[in-house]
Formats: C-alpha cells, sequence, structure tokens
C-alpha cells in the first residue's frame, strides 16, 4: 500500500523522534568518552590534560568495582525472580472467583503508582528503623532482638524494597495474560487426571513466556538503573553500592569526572551487553 | 477461567486474596494512617491502628514549612509538559512505522528502546554541562526536555502497537475516496487511536511523576517536583513519622488515584499489546 509519496512523508514523520534520540544518545555519550581520557576534576583546577587510560584501569582496579558489579546483577536478578515468582502466585490467585476482585486488584496495584523516594523513606523509617518502626515492635512483640534492617541485611531489604514495587508490574502483566488462557483446555486436562503440577508446567507456564519475557525486560530497564531506593536508604553503604551509584559517587561526592566518566563507560559496556542478551530473546518472542 | 465453585471454595479464594492485597497495600495504608496521628502516637509502643485522635495538624505544618503547591506545580508542568511534548514527537513516528514499515522498522524500535537501557548516571555529567551552558539547569523547561527524552522510547513503543492494530484496509478505502494524508490522520486515524493516545499519556504521565534520578539531580530550589520534596525529608525529619506520612501522602495521592481510575488502559500500555 506504500507509494513513494507516502514512504517519503514516513520518513520525514520518523525523523524528529530519531534525530532526538540519536542526539540524546549521542552527544552525551561523546562527551562522557571525552571525559574519561581528561583529568578532571573541576574543584581542583578543572581539566588538566590527557590521562590516557588511568581512569579506566584504576576505576576497574579500585576495590569496589567489582563489588558493585555484583551488587548491581544481585539486585536485578533478585528482584526478577522475587517478582516473578510472586507476581505467577498472585495472578492465578487473582484469576479465580472470589468477592471483591476489583477491590484486590485495586489493593494489589497501588504500590507501582508510590515514587521510589516516597517508598524507600517510608519502608526506611516506618518499617526497618530498628527503634521506632513497626517491624521493630513486631520483633520485640515476640521478644526477639529488633534487627537492623538497613545495616546488618542491608542487600535483603533493599531487594524486599524493591521488589514490593514492581510486583504489582508484574502481577499485572501476568494476570492479563492468565486471563487468555483457554480455560476449557484445562478442565478437559483437569478431568483427564493431570495434576495441577503437570498442568502447571505444560499448559500455564508456556502460555506465560511471553508475558514473562515482557516482565524481564521491562524491569531490567528500570532496575539497572536504579537510583532512589539507595540514595535515601543506605546511601550506599553496607554493600549496597550498585555499579551506578560508585559512578555517582565519583562524579558528585569526589568531583573526579574523568574517573567517574571512565566508570560510565563501562556501564554503558555491562548495559549493552545485558541490552544484547534481552533484544535476542525480545526480538524473538514479540513477533 | 469461569467455572462452577462451591461458595466454599469461593470464601477460601477471597480470604486469601484480600489477605494478601492488605498485606501488599499495608505499607500505604499505615503511611496515611500515620499521617493524621500526632508525633508521640506515631512512635507510641505498642502501635496504634485505628483509635488516635485524628488530627490535620502534619499536613498544614508541611505544607507551611515547605510550600507544596510549588512542588505539586512543578511535578505537573514537568509530567504534563514531557508527556504532551513526547506526543506530539512520537504519534507521527509511530504512525509512519506501523503503516508504512519498511525492513528497518523492528530496527529502529529495538535501537530506541535500547537508548532507554542507557545509564542515566554515566551521562550526568554532560548532561549537567549542556544544561548550565543553556541556561536550564534547575528550570521546569529543561526537566521537560529531559523526561521527554526518557520516555520517547515508550511512547513511541507503545503507540506503535497500538497503531497497528488499525486495520490498514480502512485507510485504504478512506484513500480510495480521495483523502488527502491529513484528512486521513484527523478524521480517520485520530478517532481510532484516542484510547491507545490517552493510556500511552496516563503511563507517561505516570512514569515522569515519579522519576527520582534526574529531577534530584538537575533541580535546586526553583524546579523541584515532589520527589525533591520528599527527598527533603529524609533526614534528620524522616525522625518524625507523622509528618513524614503526610508529606509522602501528600507527594503520592494525585498518581494513586489517577492510576486506580485508569488501571485498565495502564495494563494494555504497560505490555506494550504484546499481552493480552
Amino acid at each position: 500500500m506504500a507509494t513513494q509519496q507516502s514512504r517519503s512523508a514516513a520518513r520525514f514523520m520518523l525523523a524528529p523522534a530519531v534525530i532526538l534520540l540519536l542526539g540524546w544518545m549521542l552527544v552525551p555519550l561523546i562527551m562522557t568518552l571525552w571525559f574519561s581520557f581528561r583529568n578532571y576534576l573541576p574543584l581542583r583546577g578543572g581539566d588538566l590534560g590527557w590521562a590516557g587510560f588511568d581512569n579506566y584501569v584504576r576505576f576497574i582496579g579500585s576495590s569496589s568495582f567489582w563489588p558493585s558489579v555484583q551488587t548491581t546483577l544481585i539486585i536485578v536478578g533478585g528482584v526478577l525472580v522475587i517478582t516473578i515468582v510472586l507476581g505467577i502466585i498472585l495472578a492465578l490467585l487473582l484469576d479465580q472467583p472470589m468477592w471483591g476482585q476489583g477491590i484486590v486488584r485495586i489493593l494489589v496495584i497501588a504500590p507501582f503508582f508510590v515514587m521510589p523516594t516516597v517508598s524507600a523513606l517510608v519502608w526506611k523509617n516506618m518499617f526497618m528503623d530498628p527503634v521506632n518502626g513497626l517491624f521493630a515492635h513486631i520483633w520485640k512483640f515476640f521478644g526477639a532482638t529488633p534487627v537492623e534492617w538497613l545495616s546488618q541485611a542491608s542487600m535483603q531489604s533493599l531487594i524486599m524494597i524493591v521488589s514490593w514495587q514492581w510486583l504489582p508490574f508484574a502481577t499485572l502483566i501476568l494476570l492479563t495474560a492468565v486471563q487468555s488462557l483457554d480455560s476449557e483446555q484445562l478442565e478437559a486436562a483437569e478431568m483427564d487426571g493431570a495434576p495441577f503440577h503437570s498442568r502447571f508446567i505444560y499448559m500455564i507456564l508456556p502460555h506465560l513466556a511471553r508475558a514473562i519475557t515482557i516482565v524481564v525486560l521491562i524491569q531490567t530497564i528500570f532496575l539497572l538503573s536504579i537510583f532512589a531506593e539507595i540514595f535515601v536508604t543506605t546511601g550506599g553503604a553496607f554493600g549496597t553500592r550498585t555499579l551506578s551509584y560508585l559512578i555517582f559517587q565519583r562524579v558528585l561526592e569526589s568531583q573526579n569526572i574523568g574517573l567517574g566518566s571512565a566508570g560510565g563507560v563501562y556501564a554503558i559496556i555491562l548495559a549493552n551487553i545485558v541490552a544484547i542478551f534481552l533484544m535476542r530473546i525480545v526480538g524473538k518472542n514479540l513477533d | 477461567m469461569a467455572r462452577a465453585v462451591t461458595n466454599n471454595r469461593k470464601a477460601l479464594n477471597t480470604a486469601i486474596a484480600w489477605t494478601i492485597g492488605l498485606l501488599i497495600f499495608f505499607p500505604i495504608l499505615w503511611t496515611i494512617l500515620t499521617s493524621f496521628k500526632t508525633e508521640a502516637q506515631a512512635i507510641s509502643d505498642p502501635p496504634v491502628f485505628l483509635f488516635f485522635d485524628w488530627t490535620l495538624e502534619n499536613y498544614s505544618v508541611v505544607q507551611e514549612r515547605s510550600n507544596y503547591m510549588r512542588f505539586l506545580w512543578n511535578s505537573v508542568v514537568i509530567a504534563g509538559g514531557s508527556t504532551i511534548l513526547g506526543l506530539i514527537i512520537a504519534v507521527p513516528a509511530a504512525w509512519s512505522m506501523a503503516f508504512v514499515p519498511s525492513k528497518r522498522t523492528k530496527d529502529i524500535l529495538l535501537w530506541m528502546l535500547s537508548t532507554k537501557m542507557l545509564p542515566a548516571v554515566g551521562v550526568l555529567y554532560p548532561i549537567y554541562l549542556i544544561f548550565i551552558k543553556m541556561g536550564i539547569l534547575d528550570t521546569r523547561t529543561g526537566l521537560v526536555i529531559v523526561m521527554m527524552l526518557i520516555n520517547l522510547p515508550i511512547i513511541v513503543w507503545m503507540l506503535y502497537t497500538y497503531f497497528r492494530e488499525i486495520p490498514g484496509e480502512i485507510l485504504e478505502a478512506s484513500r480510495m475516496d480521495g483523502a488527502s494524508l491529513k484528512e486521513e490522520i484527523i478524521y480517520i486515524l485520530t478517532p481510532m487511536a484516542v484510547p491507545g493516545i490517552a493510556s500511552t499519556m496516563l503511563l507517561n504521565f505516570i512514569l515522569a511523576w515519579n522519576e527520582a534520578f534526574w529531577t534530584l539531580n538537575l533541580t535546586a530550589a526553583k524546579a523541584a517536583p515532589l520527589t525533591a520534596f520528599i527527598a527533603s525529608y529524609s533526614s534528620p525529619e524522616g525522625l518524625f513519622y507523622a509528618k513524614l506520612s503526610a508529606a509522602s501522602t501528600m507527594a503520592i495521592a494525585p498518581i494513586l488515584i489517577l492510576g486506580w481510575f485508569s488501571q485498565k488502559q495502564l495494563v494494555r500500555g504497560l505490555t506494550f499489546g504484546a499481552v493480552k
């Protein structure tokens, strides 16, 4: 249906979006690359000349680099596993007949609308505070010593907070997929005596594959760059410093732009590795 | 899966689902409740749930101290402005990819999405410098531009999946009848695309409202939206639970209400149309 005329019109309409995104990607990227080869310390005289690969060597050689990569991957992986497993269970549950289904769905979806700074602050102070937090009250009620969540179990706490924020998203998408399951097929299988676990593995799970792909894709995009949750709760202490946060500290706290930019380049490489991996699955799964 | 179940089974489902639903919602409920307590009751041991002296004092204190309305207005302008600007740029792009696809359409779409994976922190300083040079640091204009750019890939994707569901035959028929490209877009396409555009708008408004990296790092006193308003409560005011709760409630209430009303449209949008 596309004539020559409509094709050039189409290209014309596509151009602004492509040019803007290209600019948004390339301009800062080139600047970051440039800075990463400079000794750039705004508070100590500014641009002090070429650094060669010094910044790269220093950044990767610092003792906090590998732990930060590990922390990043643990948070992304942990949150993905928790939200997908719980999301499937919740989706199957919410699909059952019950009274007040609409209200329950509203309750479950609510955390998604809470801004990250708020949820981090509320969890940190009102729930995880070792003196006045609600958890501390519950622990004391059972005669246990309250846990200092954000220092003694910092990673678990952080993963819990972030999972709480993302569980609604996973649940909603999986629920939509569950609702399109062919219930007659399932009933037939049930009558033929297929137990729940085999119905789940052979019928439900394959049907959910696409939805799970979407959840993994979108959540990974957002989780790789989580910031506010760490900024507000631990400030990167107690082993919760992700790669993004480490770079943030180099740039803003130590004001070492060269070093931070080299870190930025590493982060971009890491994101690209994940992106290539994800785009493969998505490209395959989205046709 | 509609099928006949006994009332017992239904009651059990209801009980389990409500328990889990309330558990998930509890942190929000607790925050809202605490915002009506006095500071002493907010940290009382054992905690009080409902039977306390309800007060609105925290809200007036928070408003007085940090001028909530200004932050709210900044949030509305930044989230709303970036969403509208994004739509203006994304609608033509999505239209062209959906109706005049080429071999590269899918690659362009995936590339657009991949720009979202670019770690923001990696380019923070360049953006910061550009903002200073252009004189838009700590302005709503600057934030509108950045929010628009980071959400543009998602807007394009969502619109693309919506547009693709509009049957091409209708467009062809209108073209046969002599409709120009402009008429085609205004009279045929737009009415059919309104639901999709509306849910795209909603989701992006929410994403921009809650975004907390650029808003925290590129604003100071003037253009700071609610994310910054609430971050200023992290310490030491964070220890005043009742006021923290009141501020939190004020920051999330607009979106919570908007989101609840539009949850059906949101689900479609969130899945990029890939899950039905």
